[in-house]
């Protein structure tokens, strides 16, 4: 980065909070506007130009919502990775305001990743739930994200508990490609062959396209709701600092009627 | 370097004498080991083909459920501001605390395994496997147990939480320790790549669990 660019934007003029908000303000229209253009697009291409599939009917539409959601899933796992490491390195103030932000939308991604799949198996598979490689690797995704917001929401103090949760986030992501190879191999040893036969080998572009739009348009999403969230933990900090205050005010009044 | 053998020698007489500490976790396991024939039925093949699972569901929960305590005493006790202040790196303290802590909890679940083998109709060779993988296993989980113990030292009632935290991470360890036990006994799985995945994932444990429970004590310290 040369340094007029840096001089006209860096990720340091949003340390201060206010700066932050007022950006985030500026920012929400677009992002609002730019999700509901790609959902009516995306929508749209789904239900008249994607084709149903020849064997799974119009069930294969479920992917157009679930393999977004699954790939949201892993992202905000990375997100919450990245500003993990900026809690720790470069203790940017605002980095474990992210990180918390984005723990409960990965955790409903991976969730709404694992209804729609479950959804999606009941007429491929005839059952809710097989112990496949991907769906499992999921599920413990989906447990590591809500252990992380309890752990979030078990620390009182924001900055130990934003500290701690970035500790096990780094943790996490060291371990979670571990766990997946693990569940992968573990899949092979148990499975009977021919249960599942994934054959979308080649995806035709009019299933492609929709499915990348729509990928597009819940990235969309996900960044609005990740700068709302934030800005409501903003929010929500500078009423329990106000709060503080507020009894240290009322404490030292009190102090000072009794001498 | 005899500040930390005296550390060693500290951990290792705590754990021993305080609150029955290595006696406890073998008990543990052995109740783990009675109770699951009482819910899968007390038919011997059965037993047979679930029994390295069940050791290692086993020796899984008996070296987390000891783990809670492991930085916690010395937190209530200010021992832990001491052990910041020393100018000994703290990762290195922490790898002192945890082989302290795997020789006196998980060392007697390895010893342990064989005599339970025998109550879950286990073949020799199998015995032989699965208290290789647990020989090689429990360190792993008594070092990435440690970065959970360290995230919950500040908190009163952490046992329950480092549990759910910990134990998603411990899947990898679960799978290729009851695979490789499986493998030694049937015929077409393998046993030495499993195993080797295993020690494997047990050294990266030897990295990760020391500087993320360092990093984590420091946290709660400031």
């Amino acid at each position: 980065m040369t340094a007029t660019a840096k001089k006209s934007f860096s990720i340091w003029d949003l340390a201060n909070p206010t700066r932050f908000l007022s950006f985030a303000d500026k920012l929400m229209p677009w992002l609002l506007g730019l999700s509901v253009i790609t959902f009516a697009i995306g929508l749209y291409m789904t239900f008249f130009v994607a084709p149903d599939d020849y064997q799974q009917g119009a069930t294969v539409k479920i992917m157009f919502i679930h393999v977004p959601s699954a790939w949201l899933a892993m992202g905000a796992y990375t997100m919450m990775a990245m500003s993990s490491i900026g809690t720790l390195v470069w203790k940017h103030p605002l980095a474990d305001v992210s990180a918390k932000s984005a723990a409960p939308l990965g955790a409903v991604f991976t969730f709404l990743s694992l209804v729609t799949g479950s959804l999606w198996g009941k007429p491929m598979w005839g059952t809710w739930w097989v112990w496949d490689a991907r769906l499992t690797s999921m599920l413990v995704l989906l447990i590591i994200y809500l252990g992380l917001i309890s752990l979030w929401r078990t620390i009182d103090d924001p900055i130990k508990a934003g500290k701690a949760s970035a500790i096990l986030t780094l943790v996490g992501f060291v371990i979670i490609p571990i766990i997946k190879f693990s569940v992968d191999w573990w899949s092979t040893l148990h499975q009977p062959a021919g249960v599942i036969t994934l054959d979308g080998s080649k995806v035709h572009s009019t299933i492609l396209i929709p499915l990348l739009v729509m990928a597009l348009a819940f990235t969309f999403m996900f960044i609005m709701m990740h700068m709302k969230i934030m800005k409501n933990e903003i929010l929500r900090r500078r009423i329990r600092t106000m709060h503080m205050q507020a009894a240290r005010r009322a404490a030292s009044s009190q102090t000072g009627n009794k001498q | 370097m005899s500040a930390m053998a005296a550390l060693f020698k500290r951990e290792i007489q705590l754990s021993v004498r305080v609150g029955g500490g290595a006696l406890m976790g073998v008990l543990f396991f052995l109740i783990v080991v009675t109770v699951f024939p009482f819910a899968v039925g007390p038919d011997l093949n059965l037993l047979a083909r679930l029994g390295p699972a069940i050791l290692w569901i086993g020796a899984l929960l008996a070296t987390l459920l000891g783990l809670d305590r492991l930085y916690q005493a010395d937190q209530e006790d200010g021992s832990l501001d001491l052990l910041l202040l020393t100018d000994h790196p703290l990762e290195m303290v922490v790898l002192i605390k945890c082989t302290a802590q795997w020789v006196a909890t998980g060392l007697p679940l390895v010893l342990a395994a064989p005599l339970l083998s025998l109550f879950l109709n286990l073949e020799p060779i199998g015995i032989a496997a699965v208290t290789a993988t647990l020989l090689v296993g429990t360190p792993a989980l008594t070092l990435i147990g440690s970065v959970g113990a360290a995230l919950t030292v500040i908190l009163r009632r952490g046992g329950l939480l480092l549990s759910i935290l910990i134990l998603p991470l411990t899947i990898p360890i679960l799978i290729f320790g009851v695979s490789a036990s499986i493998g030694a006994v049937t015929d077409p799985a393998p046993f030495t790549t499993p195993f080797y995945i295993l020690c494997a994932i047990s050294l990266l444990m030897l990295i990760i669990g020391p500087i993320a429970s360092a990093a984590a004590l420091r946290t709660a310290q400031e």
